[in-house]
């Protein structure tokens, strides 16, 4: 089995592969990351067949945590596979923190936190924020930690979708992006390697001083968030706050009672950078 | 790179001897945690290893483990009191099996166990009262199937599982032990009428039942797929009960001969003991090479937590159904079971 490692934020993973070529390519795309020599997960590119490593190459991603009907992807896009893998350990897996599967990025050492459904452009957001003045945290899972209640970065691959991945090319020329994944379940998908300051600090976790609800392609408006509808947001957008039990209750509230909460709707990311500027200055 | 190991000895070493997993390269802790994470046995690793060391990537592995199993324990015994009360008009017995009474009773098995479905067993007469009142209490069928319904029905040892519609979880409701079908044939009314009362109106098994349930689980059913974990559990459970009086080893013999399981009991209990050590009379020991099968097939399992070894493992699925029913019935059932496109072993 070909196999690296990697480190994104405070987890590990090793990776191993039927081929070499995917673990080829998450060298070259995390070459800034950290190798570690202990890992927390390991997740498994599999052919699905004995023969399937040869002929119609075909991915199926396994590894410690894993969903039982996952489908297998074509070998051209098992650089997704890998990183549906790592996510999935992630989701599953992890106890250390309350996972919020929320977008972050720093700013004055204070955290944003923007958190949404998928097409609510909460990446889209926290990959521009991170070219524009704020450090890039994360764009898939808040990390908070349960001790201190502090917002930990995991900033792996950002993982640009359909028009995301045009726009972003347009405002980051010299972005580094992975190969383009085209026809997938969710679109066409673009994997782009974070601002390298998010990388060198991604151990440099920051105090949660918003909490944002974007949604794309509304209206623009701001509304005020109530702590017990935000509170129930997130118990949906947690992956882990049911297993953590009392541990997961208490992180969470004192999250949401500590956290200013806000609302946008936006038209396009400019205003919504604006937006996020705006009522940044009144905290 | 890591280090490549190509069965579980590594796991069922540091499951023994907790000591040498603190000792482990870089590339073995890891292969470790995989292999057990893989044989669902991270929890039972993560209790053996707890506040042994105090390295970071130890303590972190042990801490998130024990966490799950917390979360699981608390979910079993939420789903034991929702049965309780679902059964609180059964007139007869209901005896907790497996992870729920180990659980339930706090032995050693259940410390880092991984649970899943709730496994009961009430009398073959009371089957229907239970199956009602459960489907009151908003349990629903699993599988719509008709020859799955009528299989479970005709031959098995259960009912088809069933499912709380708002909590997810699943509850097996048994009647014995081995399929209706299966050469061995236990007595499960004396299994019930011997079964000890907890303070909330359940019952578990007698210290020799448990056994010969579990070895029966293992070894008399089974294609051993999470072999290594229903050994734990032989291991705790021999090891928690022989201590108790002189002549328990005869007792055990004895009981296990009267459910016609006294074959997979010593299996179990000599394969725990070559695995884990478990303390068994010497002349439990012995070794034919059919267990040098079952232990290769008990340890297919490499660092990457693969399973390994498939021919052996399919031979031991085919083991499973020639134990389970005889050959015409098998035949007829594997067709059915062909032309429904289901794949025994991937």
């Amino acid at each position: 089995m070909f196999e690296t490692t990697l480190k994104v934020g405070p987890a590990s993973f090793r990776i191993g592969s039927d081929w070499k070529e995917p673990i080829a390519l998450i060298d070259e795309l995390y070459a800034a990351y950290p190798k570690p020599s202990l890992s927390d997960f390991t997740v498994r590119m599999e052919a699905t067949k004995p023969w399937r490593r040869y002929i119609r190459p075909s991915v199926q991603i396994k590894g410690d945590y894993m969903l039982p009907d996952a489908l297998p992807l074509p070998l051209e896009q098992a650089f997704l596979a890998a990183e549906m893998g790592l996510n999935l350990q992630m989701a599953l897996g992890w106890r250390r923190h309350l996972i919020l599967h929320a977008s972050s990025a720093e700013k004055d050492g204070k955290a944003l936190i923007m958190t949404g459904e998928s097409g609510s452009g909460k990446s889209t957001l926290s990959a521009l924020l991170g070219y524009n003045g704020w450090r890039f945290m994360g764009d898939e899972f808040a990390l908070i930690d349960h001790d201190n209640g502090e917002a930990v970065p995991y900033p792996r691959m950002i993982s640009l979708k359909n028009q995301a991945i045009a726009a972003m090319e347009k405002q980051v020329p010299n972005a580094v992006l992975g190969p383009l994944i085209e026809a997938t379940p969710k679109g066409d998908i673009r994997h782009m390697v974070p601002p390298i300051d998010a990388i060198r600090n991604m151990e440099k976790s920051a105090r949660p001083a918003m909490l944002l609800f974007p949604r794309f392609g509304h209206d623009t408006e701001v509304r005020e968030v109530l702590p017990s509808e935000a509170f129930m947001r997130l118990t949906q957008a947690s992956t882990n706050y049911v297993t953590m039990g009392e541990v997961g209750f208490n992180t969470l509230t004192r999250f949401i009672d500590e956290t200013p909460v806000y609302a946008i709707d936006y038209q396009n990311s400019e205003d919504a950078i604006s937006m996020v500027n705006e009522l940044w200055s009144k905290i | 790179m890591s280090s490549y190991h190509k069965d579980a000895m590594l796991l069922v070493d540091c499951l023994r001897e907790p000591e040498r997993a603190l000792r482990l390269n870089d590339g073995d802790w890891t292969a470790l945690i995989t292999m057990a994470r893989a044989e669902v046995l991270a929890g039972t690793l993560a209790y053996r290893l707890q506040g042994k060391s105090n390295a970071k990537h130890i303590e972190n592995f042990v801490r998130d483990a024990l966490v799950d199993a917390e979360y699981q324990r608390r979910c079993s015994l939420w789903e034991v009191d929702s049965t309780r009360r679902a059964l609180q008009n059964y007139d007869g017995p209901v005896v907790l099996m497996k992870g729920s009474a180990y659980a339930a009773t706090g032995m050693e098995a259940s410390n880092g166990r991984h649970i899943g479905d709730l496994d009961i067993m009430v009398s073959e007469g009371g089957l229907k009262q239970v199956e009602e009142l459960l489907l009151a209490a908003d349990w629903e069928w699993v599988k719509e199937d008709d020859y799955d319904d009528a299989y479970y029905r005709d031959h098995m040892h259960e009912l088809p599982p069933l499912i709380h519609k708002d909590r997810d979880q699943m509850i097996d409701v048994h009647h014995t032990i081995l399929p209706k079908t299966a050469r061995p044939n236990p007595n499960a009314l004396a299994m019930i009428a011997d079964a000890i009362p907890l303070e909330d109106g359940h019952y578990i098994f007698m210290p020799e039942d448990m056994i010969c349930h579990c070895a029966a689980h293992m070894m008399a059913d089974g294609d051993l797929a999470g072999g290594l974990r229903n050994l734990w559990d032989m291991h705790c459970l021999l090891s928690d009960f022989s201590g108790a009086a002189g002549d328990f080893w005869a007792r055990l013999k004895n009981r296990a001969e009267q459910h016609e399981l006294w074959e997979a009991v010593h299996l179990s209990a000599r394969h725990a003991n070559a695995l884990y050590g478990t303390n068994i009379p010497s002349e439990w020991m012995l070794w034919k090479f059919s267990d040098e099968l079952i232990q290769k097939r008990l340890l297919a399992r490499n660092s990457w937590g693969q399973q390994t070894r498939k021919f052996l493992r399919f031979g031991f699925y085919i083991r499973s159904h020639w134990l389970r029913m005889p050959p015409l019935m098998l035949t007829k059932h594997l067709f059915t079971k062909w032309r429904k496109g289901h794949k025994p072993i991937t």
